[in-house]
């Protein structure tokens, strides 16, 4: 049976994790593939899923009425993808749609959450890289709520 | 060719060749001197006082080819009255030119180094002669890499040069967007966010940055944070410039007069005037 913890270990977002950790999201993982244009996931659908991408693009959006889809983000390599699952209730904020053929890993919110309450530790490490995400994403939304080309 | 007009406060005749459109407020215009002269040689970043008779004087970054000087191209937005009028020029037109002014990127310095370069809006304009210099020397440079960012898709300029250097084996370019319709095919985050992205060696990497003065706050911030050395990184500054020569003074930053020691600095001698909300 395939391992997926070398994937894991070489995804950025879980690099340096324990390999007694790597196994333990491994067992919530799966590979998954999406073509160009399908939706990895939708707003307000519940969070079952979220992911870590290793190859291709993704466009987070914003539908609206009069403008259709509003791209606000795109992800790639390396980035991961519907981490703001987290707060409960569990659901997505947005769109996310594949703009290339994309390969990721998704992992299972509510087995992770499980095995999180399980092994402290465990939650600590996953706490600490969505407390890396949320500051970075909190820099990006600044600099965009900015509009620096037009200031 | 002489390296600059012969007398510095009297502007030259030059014709307009062509005019293109960039954007819906973004001209680029391809000048040739009047009969009778023949034009200077410049260096990648320096910059032009354009003059359209009777409205007034601007400075403009030029933003052509350095190895092709006999063409001036220079690339103008439209938001004031001399730019707009700038804007409005057709081919045949005449305007003066006063030139070239300020401190050029350091590309003579650049062999044998990484070279990053950052631009953001119609930043790109005075960092195109640098690239054009970059790639003319290609095998002199290690990883060259371009990251350039603007609001939205509709506001990118030289959109088909973009694409003709992302085609390049030799020159990875990264372009990215602040926001986008959904059928934008290409990137959408910030410009600092990118600098992850890019391949270069922290020891051995010189970035060039122009670009709105948020933009390169940030981006000086990130590139400190993984490991680049302040005197390796340089900045282009605006400032409301009018002699071209630093004796008038409106562009004063500090100690420094951006026409005159500028518009290019290196970080680390600017780094307290840049931060300083004052000046």
């Amino acid at each position: 049976m395939e391992t997926l913890e070398p994937i894991l270990a070489a995804h950025p977002f879980l690099q340096g994790l324990d390999p007694r950790h790597l196994q333990s999201i491994g067992e919530c993982a799966t590979k998954v593939t999406f073509e160009a244009g399908r939706l990895l996931f939708r707003g307000q659908d519940e969070a079952t899923h979220f992911y870590l991408i290793n190859q291709g693009q993704v466009a987070l959006e914003i539908f609206t009425a009069r403008r259709g889809p509003i791209m606000i983000q795109s992800l790639s390599d390396g980035d991961a993808a519907g981490w703001l699952w987290f707060p409960t209730p569990y659901h997505w904020h947005y769109d996310a749609r594949a703009i290339f053929l994309t390969r990721a890993l998704a992992l299972n919110v509510k087995e992770l959450m499980q095995r999180c309450e399980q092994d402290p530790l465990l939650g600590y490490e996953l706490m600490k890289r969505y407390a890396h995400l949320l500051a970075v994403q909190f820099r990006v939304t600044i600099l965009q709520l900015v509009d620096m080309y037009g200031a | 060719m002489p390296d600059s007009l012969a007398e510095p406060m009297l502007p030259v005749p030059y014709r307009v060749l062509k005019v293109g459109r960039e954007t819906a407020d973004t001209f680029t215009l391809a000048l040739a001197a009047a009969a009778g002269d023949q034009g200077f040689s410049f260096a990648p970043g320096q910059f032009n006082m354009l003059y359209v008779f009777g409205v007034g004087e601007v400075p403009i970054s030029i933003s052509g080819d350095p190895d092709r000087p006999e063409t001036l191209v220079h690339t103008v937005r439209a938001v004031g009255a001399v730019s707009r009028a700038i804007c409005g020029l057709q081919k045949g037109d005449t305007l003066g030119v006063r030139g070239p002014y300020g401190v050029p990127w350091p590309v003579e310095a650049a062999p044998g180094y990484d070279v990053l370069v950052i631009a953001g809006g119609l930043g790109l304009a005075p960092l195109r002669p640098a690239v054009y210099h970059l790639l003319a020397r290609r095998p002199q440079y290690g990883n060259l890499e371009l990251i350039y960012g603007a609001r939205t898709p509709e506001d990118m300029v030289y959109r088909q040069e973009l694409e003709r250097w992302r085609g390049r084996f030799d020159f990875r370019v990264h372009v990215t967007v602040d926001s986008a319709r959904g059928d934008w095919r290409g990137n959408v985050g910030v410009v600092p966010n990118f600098i992850a992205r890019a391949r270069f060696d922290p020891e051995q990497t010189m970035v060039l940055i122009c670009g709105p003065g948020v933009m390169m706050r940030f981006t000086v911030q990130e590139l400190l944070h993984r490991g680049l050395k302040r005197e390796n990184i340089y900045l282009s500054m605006e400032r409301n410039m009018k002699c071209g020569l630093g004796l008038c003074g409106h562009c004063q930053l500090g100690p420094f007069f951006v026409c005159k020691d500028g518009p290019v600095f290196r970080y680390d001698l600017l780094q307290d005037w840049f931060l300083a909300r004052e000046v």
